[in-house]
Order: structure tokens, then C-alpha cells, then sequence
């Protein structure tokens, strides 16, 4: 869970309604991730695949090519790896990973 | 007060000129008898172009409420109509309507629920409902209804509130029978009812939200507390809703229950929905040959108004009450509050719990004199009796 200051029930609003938008920025959801998607940077052709399907919109991206993966959200679903149509993306359990990676 | 509008129509037909008259946004929902012509009547307005609604049918009962959370979420104003195996199976999204908070009145024609299938009349539906989170109104009559409709709007959109709002009518009973009603005239009701204004509407893109989202256990206790807070409102807000009423129909509302020849009465019966006009009539009958019998009927039954009704019933002899459902191993849900209310008090009336009219099964004047006799003995078992059934 991200760390929030908890509120009152009289502090928040009504109804499970999150106000301002852009919330899910703030929850950190890549700790939920068992498996991690490995980048090849060398490999990747830069078709944007990956990022038009994560469902956490998770990849970084500028001027239209690929930088990274954002790990503070990625779930690891992998989704990406699945349809990249190079390899350049491979799935790697959380703890086989190395502190470079 | 007569405004002269007198009609003969069926419980359907209240309602959906009620509906009518509130002339809501958006209505979605699926057929099921005996609710089934309340939405019939209503689309055939939309269709005579007699209201303006946009009437979505759906698939299911689940995918009309899923539409009116949707509706209201969005702030459109939302009604829906059901009955039995349909709110059941709508329940999962009842819950989910309350806790978003979004004001959507719904009409339930009270049937028993499966199994076996039945299609008559017993509370078995909306007792189902009763912990989910959503305003239960009881109604006796097809001009109950009716009233009850136009207030329910109001109530349900009442700022601390927020929650949506059952109205229930007895299926068969009240559904399909024609009484006479009287009907306001429909700017009276336009003006009663209001703008609708949704605090957080979804499709105010300056004021993005997120709504409906996930709560870990940091926060589902909280938001459920607000829920709780909202309930303890009700109360108060209906009688203003009452208020307000009673100014353009000329009616008396002045409270959370009726009652009926109860203030020197020994001996009462609790009772809600149709069958108290039945057990009026034996009210009557009883305090012609000298007996101090009265009724009591709870309009509202969540929020239950406990406090008000230990006022009006702790000086009793005894009390019965009667319920048109069952909780399996326990007593009727009824009886189980009326107990609560009473529960702290010293000196308290004889307290019986009696079920009658499951899945249609009639109830007569006699059967309910019987109650009344029962209760002139000061050594009666305490069990639960049940009226009509052969055992």
C-alpha cells in the first residue's frame, strides 16, 4: 500500500469518490509484480506494442520511442512480452532478478 | 384537500405516473411480474412522448441496476423498477449502488422469492435488501405508493443523504388491483421534485473523479461509516419531505409510521404493507364492541425508526407483530426490531411474533381478530405462530 495520511470518514468524500484525477499515479503498484519485464534495448524495433497495450501504462516513452519501464507500477502482467513481435521483451521472476536489471 | 383528480388505476398505474411525473432522466430495467407493467405504463409515456427518459432495457435485473449506478453516477436522475427473483438477483448491485451513493428510487411489487417459485405476495424480496443500504419504504395502498414515489425522489436526493430508496407495494395486492387515487397535477410534482444536482457528476470533465474504485481495509471501514452517518439522516429529512409534501397534496403525513386508534389502545399489532388496511377494518370491528385495540405501521423500515416507535408502543399490555416473511432460524425481521426498540425498557408490553401471507397465502379479519384475541391473554406462549398455515 502507498502511504497516504489516513483521513476521517468525515474528511473524504462521499461515496468512494476520488476527486482530481490522475490518482493512480500516486498508488504504487509495482511491489505487486512476481515477475519482471526485462527491456533489450538493441533488440526492440520501436513498433510501440508494448505500450499500447499495458494496461498500467507502464512504459516510459519519449519523442515516440521506448525509454524503459516504469517498475513503481508495472504488475508484471505480462502482456508485453507476450505481444512484442522481436523478443525484445522477456518475463524474469522478481527474485532471479539483479540489482542492474 | 381534493384537487378533484380523482381516479380508479392499479398500483402499475400509480407508479408509473408517479414516474412520470418525476419524469426522470433515465429508467433501466427488466420485466418481471408483478412489477412488469409499472415500466410497460411508463415506456408507453416515453413512447407518446408524454416524458422525456431515456429507457434503456436491459438483459437481466443486474445489468438494470449496473445501468442506473451508471446513470446516477454520470448525475443523471435514475429510477428502476423490480420485483422478487429480480432485485435478488440485482442485489450485488443494490449494495453497490448504496455505498456509492447515488439516488436512484426503485419501485419493488413485494413477491416471495424462490423456491419454490411463486409469484405472490410476501416481504421475502426486500427484507432481503434490508442490510444493503438502501431506504425501504412500505406502502398500504396504491395512493401510498403513489405519494410515496414523489417523496422518495426527494429524500433520496437530500443532501446529507444520498442513498437510494426502495418503495415497495404489495404484488397482486396493490399491483394489479384498481383503487382510487388521487393524482397531483404534474407541475405541482415538477416543482416538488426539483433539479436534480449530483454532488461528483462523472461526465463534468473540468472535475475529473474516479468513482466506484477499489478500498484496501485503510479505508472501506470509513467510507461504510458515511454510509451510517447518511442512514441516521433519513429520519429527519423525511419528515421535511413530508412537510413539503403535505403543502402541495394537502395530505397529513407527520411521521416515520401510521397509527391507527393507537394512543389508548391495550393491545396492538405492528404490521406493514397492505394487510394493515385489512387489520384496521378489525381495529374497527373490535373497538365497536369496546375493545382498546389499535395498529401500528411502519412507513419507513430502514432506517428503522426504533426510538419513536418504543415511544409510541412501551405503554402497551401486549403487541403483536406480524410479519409477511421469514429469517430461518430466528424471528421475523419485523419482530426482531420492534424487540430491539423495546429491549431496554423496564416496563414493556407482552411482545409476539406472529408470519402469515407467504407466497400469497390470504389473510382474513378473522384470522387477525384471533391475533387480538390471543393477545387478551396475559399467559400466551411466546412462540412464533403461523397465521393460516396448516400444521
Amino acid at each position: 500500500m502507498a502511504e497516504f495520511e489516513l483521513k476521517k470518514y468525515d474528511e473524504i468524500p462521499i461515496g468512494g469518490v476520488i476527486t482530481g484525477g490522475a490518482t493512480p499515479e500516486l498508488n504504487k503498484t509495482g511491489d505487486w509484480r512476481s515477475e519482471r519485464p526485462i527491456w533489450d534495448e538493441d533488440t526492440c524495433i520501436q513498433c510501440l506494442q508494448c505500450w499500447v497495450n499495458c494496461p498500467d501504462a507502464s512504459f516510459e516513452i519519449a519523442e515516440e520511442e521506448i525509454q524503459g519501464i516504469d517498475y513503481e507500477h508495472c504488475k508484471g502482467c505480462g502482456i508485453c512480452a507476450e505481444i512484442c513481435p522481436v523478443d525484445a521483451i522477456s518475463m524474469k521472476p522478481e527474485g532471479e532478478v539483479s540489482e542492474d536489471e | 384537500m381534493s384537487n378533484g383528480n380523482r381516479q380508479v388505476l392499479t398500483g402499475h398505474q400509480v407508479v408509473a405516473n408517479a414516474m412520470k411525473q418525476v419524469e426522470p432522466d433515465v429508467v433501466a430495467a427488466y420485466p418481471i411480474t408483478p412489477q412488469s407493467e409499472i415500466v410497460e405504463y411508463f415506456s408507453q409515456y416515453v413512447a407518446d412522448g408524454k416524458v422525456d427518459t431515456e429507457v434503456i432495457t436491459v438483459e437481466s435485473e443486474h445489468s438494470a441496476m449496473s445501468a442506473c449506478v451508471g446513470s446516477a453516477a454520470a448525475g443523471a436522475r435514475t429510477m428502476t423498477a423490480t420485483a422478487s427473483q429480480g432485485l435478488a438477483l440485482m442485489m450485488e448491485i443494490v449494495y453497490i449502488a448504496a455505498s456509492m451513493r447515488t439516488p436512484i428510487v426503485m419501485a419493488v411489487a413485494n413477491r416471495a422469492l424462490s423456491g419454490p417459485i411463486n409469484i405472490h405476495c410476501d416481504h421475502s424480496d426486500s427484507m432481503a435488501a434490508r442490510d444493503s443500504g438502501v431506504i425501504q419504504l412500505y406502502g398500504e395502498d396504491a395512493q401510498e405508493a403513489y405519494e410515496f414515489t414523489l417523496m422518495a425522489q426527494r429524500l433520496a436526493e437530500s443532501e446529507d443523504v444520498l442513498l437510494p430508496v426502495m418503495v415497495t407495494l404489495d404484488g397482486f395486492t396493490l399491483t394489479h388491483t384498481a383503487q382510487v387515487a388521487e393524482l397531483l397535477p404534474d407541475g405541482a410534482v415538477t416543482d416538488f421534485v426539483g433539479e436534480y444536482d449530483a454532488r461528483y457528476p462523472l461526465l463534468d470533465v473540468e472535475n475529473p473523479t474516479t468513482q466506484g474504485p477499489f478500498d484496501m481495509p485503510d479505508y472501506y471501514f470509513e467510507h461504510k461509516l458515511q454510509q451510517v452517518d447518511a442512514m441516521k439522516n433519513v429520519p429527519d429529512r423525511f419528515l421535511e419531505v413530508q412537510d413539503k409534501f403535505n403543502d402541495i397534496a394537502g395530505s397529513n403525513y407527520d411521521g416515520l409510521f401510521e397509527t391507527y386508534k393507537l394512543d389508548d389502545a391495550d393491545h396492538a399489532v405492528v404490521i406493514l404493507g397492505s394487510t394493515a388496511g385489512t387489520a384496521k377494518v378489525v381495529v374497527d370491528e373490535l373497538r365497536d364492541k369496546g375493545k382498546k385495540v389499535g395498529l401500528l405501521k411502519p412507513w419507513l423500515f430502514r432506517p428503522f425508526p426504533g426510538e419513536q416507535i418504543k415511544e409510541a408502543l412501551v405503554d402497551k399490555e401486549a403487541v403483536a407483530v406480524l410479519d409477511r416473511s421469514l429469517s430461518f432460524g430466528s424471528s421475523g425481521p419485523l419482530y426482531l426490531e420492534v424487540s430491539s426498540a423495546l429491549s431496554e425498557e423496564d416496563e414493556k408490553p407482552r411482545l409476539y411474533n406472529y408470519t402469515y401471507g407467504l407466497g400469497g397465502r390470504d389473510i382474513k379479519e378473522n384470522q387477525i381478530a384471533e391475533v387480538f384475541e390471543d393477545l387478551e391473554n396475559p399467559d400466551l406462549e411466546k412462540k412464533m405462530r403461523y397465521i393460516g398455515a396448516r400444521q
